[in-house]
């Protein structure tokens, strides 16, 4: 949640101190503090370098990342006999090694999508919920609670949507099949409910904590006169929520919304556990079949043989990672928009 | 200051409880499971000769983990001072670990391939890696169909049935097979592996070998047919069966025998259908050609025996180390381990989990060759 | 309050009584009456159709709460408040239908974890256990993750807070930027990228072996974006009149981050260290990269495999046999447990030390 609580961003601080602090006190000529000073500009220079070496530690080790990514996967593709993003085989082990990520490419936006799909207005309801339509003693409880659960180790989210959601979601599957069978995206087929559908499913409840405490966050700072304006207008509570609430917080939501799409988008070890994979794209979303670039990484990377098996695998990682780094940069640009704009305002 | 002075000696004070307290709970635990374990731990470990020490790394196939998890837990009961690791990632892996010189020997489904080997002297001085088969075991087809019990089928209805070809229970081929049966209007449900593996390799081997015109595809450790579902591990498509009515797949003997599921008898050409058992797979075995040269004993398992009572599904998992040339500080460990897996002992304790010992004059040939590993 | 026209509108239908400003409206028992006749409706249909899943029933049920109120209140109340009640009843579901898996969640985890939980579960290690056995425990699991995380934490924590002081104290310019907007890139770093990337780097190319360290490289690249932001929010919260005196005093600027910004928001920056910890105790791609697993009890975090919770619980579902289950479960609830627990003591810190500022 800190991550996204919108940062004041201009806080005089950072400006104020450096003036005041790095020239105002070496000026005054004070005899006693003559021996302090000295010290204290070694420090400072001793400080200031350790804590700047500790900010070019970090993009070093982020260059170290996108390098050695990129240089593997460069590796892998010079070698692919296959178009990297048409092909629907993965024999990165053969010679010479066949592979492309249309398949993964394909389960993974789509499994997001039905997690967004389902994630993103029930998350908006609670945060509503929490905010506006709780009484007032249970929402506090209800929102710790709710961040609480953003804890929970993601394998757990995956032994529990092995063993217990596959087994429970057959009959919805089956019924869902009766009624929308005939639009072939909503046909059920195959025995077990371990299909893109049970993965959306499945991480629309492990993103749904991050969005809704974020969201709530941005409701609670909707300025009280607006609601309170509303309501003296006679507006419904909903009406209220419609005219003042969302539109402050739309921007907030968006962001938050990716924050959860990213965190989809690479999750692993919960879809590794419910999905049951295949190299071809199905038209029924119910089906098995299909796959994600991270659950494919950790599904394959124990018999990723040779170099290529491996290099082939970080090639996929590394479309995963511009993915999610497009993701989040548009996150935290809607961010960086929606601080200009209620600064302007408040 | 004398608050921040404080706050430091409380952020000292509770830095120390934190690590004094994981200094404390270091010493509280044991690996010593004899309690809880099924009773029969450390019988046999009246004949292992226990030579060096430390920890012995070990990785790759998967379809012996059950057998390296039983000889590790006997091997350990005898020889207090050695810790043996084995990591069942995977054939692939477990290589390619071994040819990084990250563990002392490899389990793998499959013989070495010519590159593995040339890319093995780097690990091995002077020397190059062999193969050292350690365990054969039936590949069983599990089915689950409501609550029959008894299935017989041939290569060609299997192959079908995997291919998609045949996708209802009560197709008439499968009835033809099983007069008598009751087989239900019910939808097959074939599972494969999602992971690439020896058992897919070596039953894809056997379908090409028994129904050539059948299974159009090629054999390999990836599952090349389209349709079916797909799950992680043996344990993943067992207990994939156990759980979808319809489902069939397969797997080591050992996942049907505790998952209680039953598994199809095959008919070979024999007078009568093969059952999935460690008899009838040691026959199998036995039939084998050596294929290897000089010390390496890849074997050419016969899938498409017509023998009495083979089980033609069979698997045959090696070890790999190098001939000669083998990490000074784990050669010790590495060769009284593996002699131990050769041994009678060793290999007789095999047929309480599934797996089938090595007929005998293999076994001799392993005996020699782990012998004379240095 | 509306109990005059209570009991009208049954017979007057929608039309507001002439002279009144007041609308008829529903009355306060009707959403729990609504929900009522659902549920009841919900668990009919299932039982008569024959539907054999529960959330079928609950589905039912609740289509025909927010339908049923919506038409009641449409005909009763008019289309505002109608459409208000409807967003009312969508948001009690929606909330319902959220709280519902995770609420199955940790009910399941406890019910089947603490099967196998006892405190010989606590104690030992997987040695010599065989998958389909009961018994054995999760100690070596317990000491791994411990090791691992404690081990990020020493690297991430100092080289995260130093770049929050960095970014908030001394920050300007190219160098500022940039490293802002890789933090912010680095905090969207998939988990097994990490793992590949410390997998590539320290034990194919350096050549170093699988240990509980290499686990823990990659646990401290997930953690220090998160610490990193976390602290600068919380140095941002240090009212400016704190340092500004300080400094008026004579006292260099390295004296007053350590001696007055960084006391202040200590409660703040513990809050988030904790936090961030909680979030990695529960990675588990990176660990299955990088740590090899191990059934036996492993002290040295930087020599030979180890286990953690989170691959415990990863390897024991992979075995697949109902004793090995039971083991996952009980491991996750530990897993749960532990995390659970620094995210309370986070908050209690949290809330303890807050700076008396602002929110």
């Amino acid at each position: 949640m800190s991550e996204t609580t919108p940062q004041h961003e201009n806080p005089p601080p950072p400006d104020g101190i450096r003036t005041t602090g790095a020239d105002a006190p070496g000026d005054l000529p004070r005899a006693p503090l003559a021996e302090a000073r000295g010290t204290g500009r070694i420090g400072d220079k001793i400080f200031l370098g350790l804590s700047r070496g500790a900010g070019v530690t970090l993009l070093v080790i982020m260059a170290a990342i996108a390098g050695f990514l990129a240089i593997r996967a460069s590796h892998a593709l010079s070698a692919n006999e296959g178009n990297f993003l048409t092909t629907f085989t993965w024999d990165a082990n053969a010679n010479p090694p066949v592979f492309g990520i249309a398949v993964l490419l394909f389960g993974t936006v789509v499994s997001s999508i039905i997690a967004m799909a389902l994630a993103v207005p029930i998350a908006i309801a609670i945060a509503l919920f929490i905010t506006h339509y709780a009484p007032r003693r249970l929402s506090g409880p209800i929102a710790y609670v709710i961040d609480l659960l953003a804890a929970i180790p993601s394998i757990v989210y995956g032994l529990w949507g092995g063993l217990f959601l596959v087994p429970h979601l057959e009959g919805l599957y089956k019924w869902l099949d009766d009624y929308l069978g005939w639009t072939k995206i909503f046909a059920y087929h195959d025995g077990a409910a371990r299909s893109l559908f049970t993965v959306g499913i499945l991480l629309a409840i492990m993103i749904l904590p991050i969005i809704t405490s974020v969201s709530r966050e941005v409701f609670r700072q909707v300025p009280r006169m607006h609601e309170e304006a509303a309501l003296a207008l006679g507006a419904t509570r909903w009406e209220v929520i419609r005219m003042s609430v969302l539109p402050f917080g739309r921007s907030g939501v968006i962001s938050a919304s990716m924050l959860g799409l990213g965190r989809a988008l690479g999750e692993t070890m919960a879809v590794a556990t419910v999905l049951s994979p295949s190299w071809d794209i199905v038209p029924s979303v119910l089906d098995a079949g299909g796959g994600t670039f991270a659950q494919n990484i950790a599904s394959s990377f124990k018999e990723a043989s040779g170099d290529m098996g491996k290099d082939a695998l970080i090639a996929s990682g590394l479309v995963l990672f511009v993915i999610t780094l497009v993701v989040n940069g548009a996150a935290r640009l809607v961010i960086a928009r929606r601080k200009e704009y209620s600064g302007a305002n408040a | 200051m004398m608050l921040q002075r404080k706050n430091g000696l409380r952020a000292v004070a509770a830095g120390a409880l934190v690590v004094s307290g994981l200094l404390a709970l270091t010493a509280c635990g044991s690996d010593d499971n004899s309690g809880s374990s099924g009773g029969d731990a450390s019988k046999q470990a009246g004949n292992i000769k226990c030579e060096g020490k430390g920890s012995l790394l070990a990785s790759g196939s998967s379809a012996q983990k059950n057998a390296m998890d039983l000889w590790v837990r006997n091997y350990t009961a005898a020889c207090g001072d050695t810790q043996v690791n084995y990591k069942a990632t995977g054939s692939g892996a477990g290589i390619q670990e071994f040819l990084q010189g990250k563990t002392a020997f490899a389990g793998s489904d499959s013989a070495l391939k010519p590159e593995e080997v040339t890319a093995s002297k780097e690990v091995c001085t002077d020397s190059q890696a062999i193969d050292i088969p350690m365990v054969g075991g039936p590949i069983a087809v599990g089915f689950h169909v409501g609550d029959l019990d008894k299935l017989t089928l041939d290569a060609e209805t299997l192959a079908k049935i995997f291919d998609s070809k045949i996708t209802n229970w009560n197709d008439e081929a499968i009835k033809k097979l099983n007069p008598g049966a009751k087989l239900p209007d019910l939808k097959i449900q074939p599972f494969h592996r999602s992971d690439e593996s020896g058992t897919t390799d070596n039953f894809t081997k056997y379908l090409k070998a028994a129904a050539p015109s059948a299974w159009p595809h090629e054999p390999g450790k990836a599952w090349e047919a389209k349709g079916g579902q797909a799950a992680d591990g043996s344990a993943g498509v067992s207990s994939q069966v156990k759980q979808v009515n319809g489902a069939i797949s397969y797997f080591e003997l050992s996942y049907a025998t505790s998952g209680s599921i039953p598994t199809v008898d095959l008919k070979t050409g024999a007078a009568a259908p093969v059952q999935a058992t460690t008899e009838n797979a040691s026959k199998a075995i036995s039939e084998a050609k050596i294929v290897g040269k000089g010390k390496d004993l890849a074997l050419q398992l016969a899938y498409d025996t017509k023998a009495e009572g083979a089980y033609p599904i069979t698997l045959v998992t090696y070890e790999i180390a190098c001939e000669k040339g083998n990490k000074a500080d784990t050669l010790q460990a590495t060769k009284s381990f593996l002699t131990y897996l050769a041994s009678e002992d060793g290999q007789s304790v095999l047929k309480e989990r599934g797996y089938a010992a090595l007929p005998p004059e293999i076994a001799t040939k392993v005996r020699e060759t782990v012998t004379a590993l240095s | 309050m509306s109990n005059l026209v209570k009991d009208r509108p049954a017979v007057t239908g929608s039309a507001p009584r002439p002279g009144s400003l007041r609308q008829p409206r529903l009355p306060r028992w009707a959403p729990a009456a609504f929900a009522l006749g659902s549920a009841v409706v919900g668990v009919a249909i299932g039982l008569v159709a024959g539907l054999d899943s529960r959330i079928q029933w609950g589905l039912i049920a609740a289509l025909v709460f927010v339908l049923g109120s919506y038409i009641a209140s449409t005909v009763v109340e008019g289309r505002r408040q109608a459409k208000d009640r409807l967003a009312t009843s969508l948001v009690w579901v929606a909330f319902l239908l959220a709280v519902i898996p995770l609420v199955s969640l940790l009910y399941e985890t406890v019910k089947r974890g603490s099967k196998a939980l006892n405190a010989d579960f606590l104690n030992h290690s997987m040695a010599g256990m065989l998958d389909d056995q009961a018994g054995g425990g999760v100690y070596h699991a317990i000491i791994g993750t411990l090791e691992q995380v404690g081990l990020a934490t020493a690297i991430a924590a100092p080289i995260g807070l130093l770049t929050a002081i960095y970014l908030v104290e001394y920050g300007r310019g190219a160098l500022a930027k940039a490293v802002t907007f890789f933090v912010d890139v680095m905090t969207g770093i998939p988990s097994i990228v990490a793992g590949l990337f410390i997998l590539s780097f320290w034990i194919l190319w350096l050549d170093f072996d699988y240990s509980g360290f290499a686990g823990a490289m990659a646990l401290a690249i997930l953690m220090m974006p998160v610490v990193v932001r976390s602290t600068e929010e919380m140095l941002k919260l240090v009212p400016n009149e704190l340092r500004e005196a300080s400094l008026a005093l004579g006292v260099p600027k390295w004296r007053t981050i350590l001696k007055v910004v960084l006391p202040t928001a200590i409660g703040g920056i513990a809050t988030g260290v904790m936090l961030a910890v909680a979030r990695i105790a529960g990675e588990t791609a990176p660990i299955v990269l990088l740590v090899f697993g191990s059934k036996t009890i492993n002290n040295n975090p930087f020599e030979d495999p180890q286990s953690s919770l989170p691959y415990y619980v990863y390897e024991q579902w992979t075995a697949g046999q109902d004793a090995s289950y039971d083991r996952a479960w009980a491991a996750a609830l530990v897993l749960i447990a532990f995390v659970m627990i620094l995210n309370l003591v986070a908050r209690g810190i949290a809330r303890w030390k807050a700076p008396k500022t602002g929110r």
